[in-house]
């Protein structure tokens, strides 16, 4: 209970997220009801480019110490990134058929996500047909960061470049948040929430690979 | 320097003597590249295709050609065990400068018979060279540059053919992207700085995964 306390705060706090997304907030003009979905939508989103991010930064950790915790990690990272890549997806999809009109129409946005999934995928595809784990971990880690080092492209160049109809509160051009204040202090809750999130997934995942590991070296012996 | 450019050149050397050989990736990509082409233009038949439609379709055969014989330089090594002489002879660095320089010209030889073809099979007119050919250039030496690296990786994985596509597509996309409306500007008869953004993602994309690979290769090389 005493080392579990933020575990408890964060139930609470995603609790009062929840109800003051549907509740407490204004919505935004020409989007109405649908604007709810930009404090989860969002948060998502950056979850998937943080734990992207954090999967490249244990990479790079691998390859230069050779220590399998290291891989361990980014693998674990990848995971939660997939997971939170296919729930901004699904999210972004529900919304755009209320918006445009349509689940999916290779908007620049649904276009570099879905390029995410796929880079996500290739990652998990590459792992599974290697066998000895060192291997393993050196190609998937020298993969990883190739993968980042064409996420610029795909999330930042190609939307700038291409006209998106993708609303964007926080990068756009003019470097300013275009947002109402009782919003705005929803929306960076949910983010701090999401994030803290995150960092729980993460835990676990990364005790639960590391027992998998464990066991098969066990097993071996 | 030098010495690593001349060691370079000396593998790119014994990679095209032993091509040339062969033949294996040059009939390999080639003739993939025909019959593709070929399906395509069987399948169109007297249809007057429009110039997204033209540019997106050469590019898919580029892509999958490219899919269907780049990766055998590294391949090669592997399967008849030449890698690790090679990685006993030389520096990773010129190894791969060798084999990126082979996979350029392969690609790039191999677009000398496509785009030809691509004329007159699809009966495609008023296409701006001067904004084709250096499309068309850039947009290769980007697919090799990505190529080459992942072929690298495969050829030390169990399934090699079915991955090599699979690990590089998703990150080919901002190439073929650019590539695809690059094109489709030349064949409207646009002018080189209608597609000046487009020439600058492919430029910049292979100098950035050129600069990764570099720094990356060391560590798919070396066991």
């Amino acid at each position: 209970m005493r080392e579990n306390w933020w575990k408890y705060l964060l139930g609470v706090w995603m609790a009062v997220i929840i109800v003051a997304a549907f509740l407490f907030t204004p919505t935004a003009k020409g989007l109405g009801q649908t604007t709810r979905v930009l404090y989860f939508h969002v948060p998502s989103a950056w979850v998937t480019t943080l734990a992207f991010f954090i999967s490249a930064v244990f990479s790079v950790l691998y390859l230069m110490r050779h220590q399998l915790h290291y891989d361990i990690r980014a693998e674990a990272a990848a995971q939660i990134g997939l997971i939170f890549a296919i729930l901004t997806t699904v999210t972004g999809s529900i919304w755009a058929k209320e918006i445009w009109h349509s689940y999916w129409n290779w908007d620049p946005r649904e276009t570099s996500i879905f390029m995410l999934l796929l880079i996500y995928a290739a990652y998990f595809a590459l792992r599974s047909a290697i066998e000895d784990p060192e291997q393993r971990a050196r190609l998937a880690a020298v993969y990883s960061l190739l993968a980042f080092a064409t996420v610029p492209f795909l999330v930042f160049v190609i939307p700038r470049i291409y006209d998106s109809l993708h609303p964007d509160p926080l990068i756009n051009p003019d470097r300013k948040i275009h947002m109402d204040v009782r919003m705005l202090r929803v929306f960076l809750g949910s983010f701090g929430a999401f994030t803290v999130l995150f960092y729980w997934l993460f835990t676990l995942r990364v005790k639960v690979l590391s027992l998998e590991q464990h066991v098969l070296r066990k097993l071996e012996e | 320097m030098w010495t690593l450019l001349r060691n370079s050149m000396l593998v790119f050397r014994k990679d095209f003597r032993l091509e040339f050989r062969s033949r294996f990736a040059l009939n390999a990509i080639g003739l993939f590249a025909v019959i593709s082409l070929s399906a395509i233009s069987f399948s169109i038949g007297a249809l007057r295709v429009k110039p997204p439609i033209l540019s997106a379709l050469l590019w898919v055969v580029i892509f999958f050609s490219a899919m269907s014989g780049l990766a055998h330089i590294f391949v090669r090594e592997e399967e008849q065990q030449t890698a690790d002489t090679l990685r006993l002879l030389t520096q990773p660095v010129t190894v791969f400068l060798g084999k990126w320089l082979f996979n350029v010209i392969l690609l790039l030889a191999l677009e000398i018979v496509i785009v030809p073809l691509f004329v007159i099979f699809l009966d495609v007119s008023g296409i701006n060279w001067g904004t084709f050919i250096p499309v068309i250039i850039l947009g290769s030496v980007a697919l090799s540059t990505i190529s080459t690296i992942i072929a690298a990786i495969i050829a030390q994985t169990s399934n090699r053919g079915a991955l090599f596509a699979v690990l590089t597509f998703p990150l080919a996309v901002p190439v073929l992207r650019s590539a695809i409306q690059g094109s489709w500007t030349a064949l409207e008869g646009g002018g080189l700085t209608a597609c000046i953004s487009d020439l600058q993602i492919l430029f910049s994309f292979s100098v950035v995964i050129f600069t990764a690979s570099i720094l990356l290769f060391d560590f798919i090389w070396r066991r």
